[in-house]
């Protein structure tokens, strides 16, 4: 593949991802603004969460997005600091994506279904 | 004037555009809400050991510092979520040049009205 074609297919990735977490993130900033309301505690995010095929669906689909956009957000950024491209820098992100979808589907784990 | 090189990055003249602050806030929110995402999800996973692990963190973050941090979080969040959504209509609906400094100013109306309703919901009600 050329880098010309990757560089696109990366381009339509952050963009497709970005519209994902645009709905994702929009319900996450509602439910964060009722949730806080009565006070944060662990009964009431586990009381939520725990058992819910919806909220496992819903954080599994926002972490999966997180991991693609982020990264690849980064890059753009890293990239133009220090002015070049290279396989360190893909590598790089690439783990970053990986310790962010790990991490994620963890903690969507540890509150949806563990 | 300054002799100094663009190069360097030096040049201010771009400051002045309402497009480079919203381009500075999007990759200021971008990059903070990156570095924030390892942490809320280890937080997230204390759950696996038991609810008491988790609760004992919620209750550090009743700190007024970490709270003031939250609510700086979600005005990142809401300003990324806004902004994000601006660049998005940018590309894929042709939105005029003309409209960008009424959109960047909503940009932000948008991360303060997030930050301003979770800062008013997190403080204690009757």
């Amino acid at each position: 593949m050329s880098a010309a074609r990757r560089e696109a297919y990366l381009w339509l990735a952050s963009r497709a991802s970005a519209a994902v977490l645009a709905l994702c993130v929009v319900v996450h900033l509602a439910t964060m603004i009722v949730a806080v309301r009565s006070g944060l505690s662990a009964a009431d995010i586990l009381g939520r969460t725990r058992g819910s095929t919806t909220w496992a669906v819903f954080y599994a689909v926002f972490v999966i997005a997180v991991a693609v956009h982020a990264p690849l957000g980064l890059r753009s950024v890293l990239s133009e600091l220090v002015r070049r491209q290279g396989a360190l820098l893909d590598w790089t992100m690439a783990l970053l994506a990986l310790v962010l979808l790990a991490g994620g589907l963890r903690a969507v784990f540890a509150v949806t279904i563990a | 004037m300054s002799s100094m090189p663009r190069e360097l990055g030096l040049d201010w003249r771009a400051r002045g555009h309402s497009g480079w602050w919203a381009f500075a806030l999007h990759r200021v929110s971008g990059v903070a809400l990156t570095l924030f995402l390892p942490a809320h999800f280890y937080v997230l996973s204390r759950a696996l050991t038991g609810a008491a692990s988790l609760d004992a963190f919620l209750r550090w973050t009743d700190q007024p510092l970490v709270r003031a941090s939250e609510i700086v979080l979600v005005f990142l969040l809401g300003a990324h979520l806004a902004g994000g959504l601006r660049l998005l209509f940018i590309e894929f609906r042709g939105w005029r040049a003309a409209w960008q400094p009424g959109l960047v100013a909503t940009v932000i109306g948008v991360a303060a009205i997030c930050a301003l309703t979770f800062a008013l919901n997190l403080t204690p009600h009757p």
